[in-house]
C-alpha cells in the first residue's frame, strides 16, 4: 500500500464522516426529489443531444462518476471488507440498492460459471412517474445505475460489465439488470493519479 | 410452450392507470448530492459565466417544478389550488418544503420597501451543503435550482412571478410578483 492514492483516500473517508455526523437525521430524503430531478437531468440531456445513443453514453458517464464517490459512502457506512466471491459481490450490491434507493432487487439467474447474474427490480424510484414517449425507445432511461455499478466495482479493483435485458419502461414486467464479472484489476492506480 | 401472437403491438399501461404514490418513499442524501453534483458540473461544462449556470440550473429547477405542482395539488391539497397571494406562498413555504425537503422554509417575510418583494428564508439550503464554491466564482448559488422549482410552482398556479436565490442570511429566495398579480390579489381583498 505504497501508492500515491493512499493520502487521498483517507481525506475523502474524512469529510465523508464530517456529513456523516452533520447530519445524521437528514441522511435520508424524500425520493420524489430525487426522481423529480434525476427526470429533469434526462429530460435536459435529450434537448442537448440529438441522438438517443449519445444521452445513454452521457448518463452512465454521470452514473460513473457518482459510482466512484458512492463506494467509498458505502464502505463507510457498511464496513464491509472485500468481497470473498462473485456471490459474495452479489449480496453486496443488493445491499447497496437498499442503502441507497431503499429497494431490494432479487438476485436471480446464476449463469453455470457463477460470473455472471441478473438483479430483478420490481419498481424503482428512478422510474417513477416515468412514461418514455415512442421516440425515446432506445433510450436507456436507468442507465445511470449501469456506470454507478461499473465505478463502484472498479473502485474495489473488479471490473464488471452490465447491461438491461429487460426494462418496465418498455413493458416488461420487470426490470432487469444482468451482471457479469470480466476481471480482477491487480493493483491498479487510480484514474487520474501518475 | 410457445405463446400464439395476436396483435403485434403490447398495449402499454398509460402512467394514468397506475394509482398515485403517497410520496413515502426514501432515498439517501448522498444518492441526491452526487447526481446533483453531476448535474451542477454538466451545466458548468456548458456555460461560460456563473449567471448563465446559473439561469440553466435555474431552468432544469424549473422542469421539476412544474411536476411537483401537479402532484403536490393533487395528493396534498384534494386537487383545489390557491388563489389568494399569501397562501400561495405559505403553500410553498410548509407543504411544498416539507414534502421536498423534510422539514419547511425557515421565514416568510415581505420586503418593507416593495409590496411586490416576498423572501422565502432558508439558513442552510440543501443543494448548497455539499457545494463548495470555487473563489472566482464567489457569487454562485446553486439554490437557483431550487428558486427555479418555486418559480414554476408559483406561475403554475397562475401567480406570474420571478425567483432568484441570494446569499443572504443563509440563502434567500427572493419573489418578485407581477404588478397585474398583486393588483388582483388586492381585488380579492376588497371584496
Amino acid at each position: 500500500m505504497s501508492r500515491a492514492g493512499t493520502k487521498l483516500d483517507s481525506k475523502k473517508v474524512f469529510c465523508m464522516k464530517n456529513i456523516l455526523r452533520y447530519d445524521e437525521n437528514l441522511y435520508i430524503i424524500n425520493s420524489e426529489l430525487f426522481t423529480l430531478t434525476y427526470g429533469a437531468l434526462v429530460a435536459q440531456l435529450l434537448k442537448d443531444y440529438e441522438n438517443v445513443e449519445d444521452v445513454n453514453k452521457q448518463l452512465e458517464r454521470m452514473g460513473y462518476n457518482m459510482g466512484i464517490r458512492l463506494i467509498e459512502d458505502f464502505l463507510a457506512r457498511t464496513g464491509s471488507g472485500r468481497c470473498y466471491d462473485f456471490r459474495d459481490t452479489a449480496e453486496k450490491i443488493q445491499t447497496g440498492f437498499k442503502i441507497f434507493l431503499g429497494i431490494t432487487p432479487t438476485i436471480t439467474n446464476w449463469s453455470a460459471a457463477g460470473d455472471e447474474f441478473s438483479l430483478c427490480f420490481e419498481a424503482n424510484p428512478l422510474t417513477e412517474f416515468v412514461e418514455l414517449p415512442d421516440h425515446c425507445l432506445n433510450l436507456k432511461y436507468c442507465n445511470v445505475l449501469i456506470g454507478v455499478l461499473r465505478g463502484a466495482c472498479e473502485m474495489v479493483q473488479m471490473e464488471i460489465a452490465c447491461w438491461f435485458v429487460q426494462d418496465q419502461l418498455k413493458n416488461d414486467n420487470v426490470t432487469e439488470l444482468r451482471i457479469k464479472f470480466i476481471k480482477r484489476l491487480e493493483d491498479a492506480i487510480p484514474a487520474g493519479e501518475d | 410452450m410457445t405463446s400464439i401472437t395476436i396483435s403485434a403491438v403490447r398495449t402499454r399501461t398509460s402512467i394514468l392507470d397506475k394509482s398515485l404514490s403517497k410520496g413515502k418513499g426514501e432515498v439517501s442524501l448522498s444518492c441526491f448530492a452526487l447526481l446533483f453534483s453531476e448535474l451542477v458540473q454538466y451545466c458548468q461544462n456548458r456555460v461560460y459565466t456563473v449567471p448563465e449556470l446559473q439561469n440553466k440550473l435555474a431552468e432544469i429547477g424549473t422542469e421539476v417544478g412544474h411536476k411537483i405542482t401537479d402532484l403536490l395539488v393533487v395528493r396534498e391539497k384534494a386537487g383545489k389550488r390557491e388563489i389568494k397571494l399569501l397562501n400561495i406562498l405559505l403553500f410553498i413555504k410548509s407543504t411544498v418544503w416539507k414534502s421536498l425537503f423534510g422539514r419547511e422554509a425557515d421565514k416568510l417575510e415581505h420586503a418593507n420597501d416593495d409590496e411586490r418583494t416576498y423572501y422565502i428564508i432558508e439558513k442552510e439550503a440543501l443543494v448548497n451543503k455539499f457545494i463548495s464554491v470555487p473563489k472566482d466564482k464567489g457569487s454562485l448559488n446553486c439554490a437557483s435550482f431550487i428558486a427555479g422549482i418555486v418559480e414554476a410552482i408559483l406561475c403554475d398556479c397562475g401567480f406570474q412571478a420571478k425567483v432568484t436565490a441570494h446569499w443572504h442570511k443563509g440563502t434567500t429566495y427572493m419573489v418578485k410578483f407581477d404588478d397585474a398579480v398583486v393588483a388582483r390579489d388586492k381585488q380579492l381583498e376588497d371584496r
